[in-house]
């Protein structure tokens, strides 16, 4: 079977050095025709790079071979890559927004044609085509902004199947879907392997790897662990690949045993949001909120942080009654909120590690004469630094070269840091590699067991079932039940999500 | 797109435009029935030609994602070589009076794209830059002299009507030939814009500038386009204003960034780029002409016009704004679905 098909990319003794750092050490990488391929590994471990020489962004060292198709070449260029049909769906999926979905799925059509005027009827034909290739259907006509992520990352698929693609690497394609839109984007990848296309999929969710992947192929530390087929792995095997340590996921240990409620919802409803909603949070409590992308769970949570003004119900903090005019109001009462995005909503990414960490605790570190006390500033920043584990260059390194964990950490550092009450979480792991998601864990049940109350909003059945002491699952806008820890599985969590 | 807006017409930035236009009228055909006089309608279309054609250059640049203030500058460098040549060598001949300030503009339209891809600043500062550069040199070489005596081809051509008609009263009067120009480059800057593949790449850089680049657009030539036309447009606008005033003056144009600009973005283009068409940015214009119009027809004294003109501004931003927060609350929405 193997002698039938043919490679379609062969790497070997690819290397790369930015400075005296080795991105990429001696590392091999084979690609087949139609073969769906995963490429998975920490951050830092060399996945973006290894794509960046795949199409042609960036040289390797000398040295090195790269084959296609059989010729051979030293390093590519992005012209070339592009021409031998290697094509990235980029994670931002790089549509034009202001453009109609025939006209971003036909884009070469402006670009590599010799004539300067633009024919429309090709455009649309294109974009027709590709679409009926795929089985679906977007209407051609509409803006791209208008379209939701899923289809957008459809129109980028397609994109690239116009230009004729034959090997589409795909960066993280899953980190804003909903398992039914995985599921549609699965099928769809499928088909396009039965026609011979070649497909590089790279994800931190092991288990749509596992599910997706015919090889797996991981990177450490720039090198090459190994490829393996789908059958020799399962998830733990596959960590313990990518990180070189046995992560037994440690389920977190009973919280406190004393019960003190200290948010009350009750009858909460914004319409076309959610709706009744009513529950209680114990301090010391890690209350997981799951459920199908779409649920409500965002706007529920922006509600309690006093940004979405619900239309009717009563919140009570520490049995009084609030009403939370902004988010000013909600802090004032002890609630912090580490938003979903933390790279648009949570982080100001240009600016140093340390003043993201004290922005929000100026207060504390004026001076007489309330300006900043830059000594009391580096003081209180590399306390944090230390406190959470934050791996930084520096702590005048912009925020923007940390690692997505970290990033993470410096946002849960800056909210945890203002003694909140109550900490909402939104979706804290997303986005990061296993050994960072395992930092994450281990210092949220260490906050709940300082007598925080934790809001866990999560996609993943297997983290809350983990980590949190009771569990909520939302779906349409309504709570549809609450389990305590170890009364439900996470097959059956994740069965009730998908039904 | 275009398909897309013949069923959802309501949802476009022009057809308010077209509301607030006609409502506008009707009110101020009200205050004074001279207004809706086809002999007024004539001037105001003849004495906007100038911010109109402007306009259209602006609005290319804009939907680049770029920004042009300099195009004051350019507009009087061009139109005073113009005026120097044809008075000193008396050249009586209008093509030769036209051909000059174009190229010109053209010229120092790409010192502006040159800047603007090599430095990376921002285009607001690079033609705030260069308008002080044109302008200073200009004043510097002129020390600020008229230029009035033109021969008799120049003084002419302002004359010539393309339709004509006669008042009640026997005056003559009609569609002056400056308005032709406006409407050869409104019909050119659209179909540039929509079916040139160098109008899409400008929608597309305007719209993504990482996506174009990595989709192998060339950035930098769409760039030499965009502030080239500009420029261009720029000399054929200083033209039309020199025939209209039958002066030249090196301070006449240089103030008039802000009339152009609110024009522009009044017509729907945004300073964000990606977005403005052609039909919004002639709207625009025309409801600048019509509200300064009725202003003067109203008798309300000069001072409160700039007033009127900056809430213009702010409130056409404004209104431009808020409509991306919906369209991203709308986004946000959609995902969640």
């Amino acid at each position: 079977m193997e002698e039938r098909i043919s490679h379609f990319l062969i790497l070997r003794n690819i290397n790369k050095n930015y400075g005296g750092v080795k991105a990429l050490e001696k590392v091999d990488l084979d690609i087949m025709e139609g073969e769906i391929h995963c490429l998975v590994g920490e951050n830092g471990s060399g996945k973006s790079t290894l794509v960046k020489i795949i199409t042609g962004v960036v040289k390797p060292e000398p040295g090195g071979k790269i084959e296609i198709k059989g010729e051979s070449f030293e390093f590519l260029d992005p012209l070339t890559s592009f021409l031998k049909g290697i094509h990235v769906v980029h994670q931002d999926l790089s549509l034009f927004p202001n453009l109609s979905v025939a006209e971003n799925i036909a884009i070469h059509e402006h670009i590599m044609k010799k004539s300067g005027l633009v024919n429309w009827k090709r455009i649309y034909e294109v974009a027709d085509r590709v679409m009926k290739r795929l089985g679906i259907y977007i209407d051609p006509h509409i803006q791209v902004e208008k379209l939701s992520v899923a289809d957008q990352q459809l129109v980028a698929i397609c994109r690239s199947l116009a230009s004729d693609a034959k090997l589409m690497i795909l960066d993280e394609p899953t980190s804003s879907l909903t398992s039914r839109e995985v599921e549609r984007l699965f099928s769809i990848l499928r088909d396009l392997k039965s026609r011979g296309i070649s497909i590089l999929f790279i994800s931190h969710r092991l288990d749509e790897v596992l599910d997706i992947g015919e090889r797996i192929t991981v990177l450490k530390d720039g090198k090459k662990v190994g490829t393996f087929r789908k059958e020799e792995l399962d998830k733990k095997k596959l960590t313990y690949l990518m990180t070189g340590r046995e992560l037994a996921f440690v389920r977190r240990s009973k919280g406190l045993e004393k019960k003190v409620p200290i948010l009350k919802v009750e009858n909460l409803t914004k319409y076309g949001q959610f709706e009744n909603v009513s529950f209680e949070l114990h301090s010391g409590e890690i209350l997981g909120l799951i459920g199908p992308r779409g649920a409500g769970r965002t706007e529920l949570a922006l509600s309690l942080f006093g940004m979405n003004p619900p239309d009717s119900g009563r919140i009570f903090v520490e049995g009084k009654e609030v009403s939370f005019k902004s988010n000013r109001d909600a802090i004032k009462h002890g609630i912090g909120y580490v938003p979903e995005n933390r790279l648009t909503q949570g982080l100001v990414l240009e600016q140093s590690v340390k003043n993201n960490l004290v922005i929000t605790i100026l207060e504390r570190i004026l001076n007489d004469f309330r300006l900043i006390d830059e000594e009391r500033k580096n003081k209180v920043a590399e306390e944090m630094v230390r406190k959470f584990g934050i791996k930084t260059a520096g702590m005048d390194v912009a925020a923007k070269t940390l690692s997505g964990g970290n990033q993470q950490k410096v946002v849960l550092a800056k909210w945890i840091s203002t003694a909140p009450k109550i900490l909402i979480l939104d979706g804290p792991t997303m986005g990061i590699d296993v050994a960072a998601k395992e930092s994450i864990y281990r210092l949220v049940s260490k906050l709940a067991n300082e007598g925080i109350a934790v809001l866990f909003i999560s996609d993943e059945s297997s983290e809350v079932t983990a980590n949190c002491d009771r569990i909520m699952l939302m779906k349409n806008r309504k709570i549809v039940g609450v389990f305590k820890k170890d009364e439900i599985s996470e097959e059956e969590l994740e069965r009730r999500i998908k039904e | 797109m275009m398909r897309k807006s013949r069923w959802k017409i309501y949802n476009q930035t022009e057809f308010y435009l077209f509301i607030v236009l006609i409502v506008l009228s009707t009110i101020l055909a009200f205050v004074n029935p001279k207004f809706l006089r086809l002999e007024n309608i004539f001037d105001l279309l003849r004495n906007y030609t100038f911010l109109g054609i402007l306009a259209l250059g602006q609005l290319v640049v804009l939907i680049s994602g770029g920004i042009d203030v300099s195009f004051t500058a350019i507009a009087t460098v061009s139109q005073y070589i113009m005026g120097v040549i044809i008075s000193k060598y008396y050249i009586d001949n209008i093509l030769v009076a036209l051909a000059i300030p174009i190229p010109i503009g053209i010229a120092l339209g790409l010192v502006n794209a040159l800047l603007v891809y090599y430095t990376r600043v921002h285009p607001v500062i690079i033609t705030i830059s260069t308008l002080n550069v044109f302008y200073g040199f200009l004043m510097f070489i002129t020390s600020g002299r008229w230029i009035y005596k033109f021969p008799p081809s120049f003084r002419n051509f302002v004359q010539i009507k393309i339709l004509s008609f006669t008042s009640a009263k026997g005056t003559p009067y009609g569609l002056s030939i400056l308005t032709l120009f406006w409407i050869i480059v409104a019909v050119m800057t659209w179909f540039i814009l929509k079916h040139t593949n160098i109008g899409r790449k400008i929608y597309a850089v305007g719209g993504n500038l990482e996506a174009a680049r990595r989709a192998g657009i060339n950035i930098f030539r769409t760039y030499i386009f965009v502030y080239c036309y500009m420029g261009g447009l720029a000399g054929l606008a200083s033209f039309v204003q020199a025939q209209l005033a039958q002066i030249i003056q090196p301070n006449a144009i240089v103030g008039k960034e802000l009339d152009v600009l609110a024009a522009a973005i009044l017509g729907g283009a945004s300073v964000f780029g990606g977005s403005g068409t052609v039909p919004g940015a002639i709207l625009g214009v025309l409801l600048i002409a019509i509200i300064k119009n009725g202003l003067v027809l109203m008798r309300i004294p000069a001072y409160w016009h700039q007033v009127v003109m900056g809430a213009i501004i702010a409130g056409a931003a404004s209104v431009t704004a808020l409509q991306m927060k919906f369209k991203s609350r709308r986004m946000v929405r959609k995902n969640v679905d």
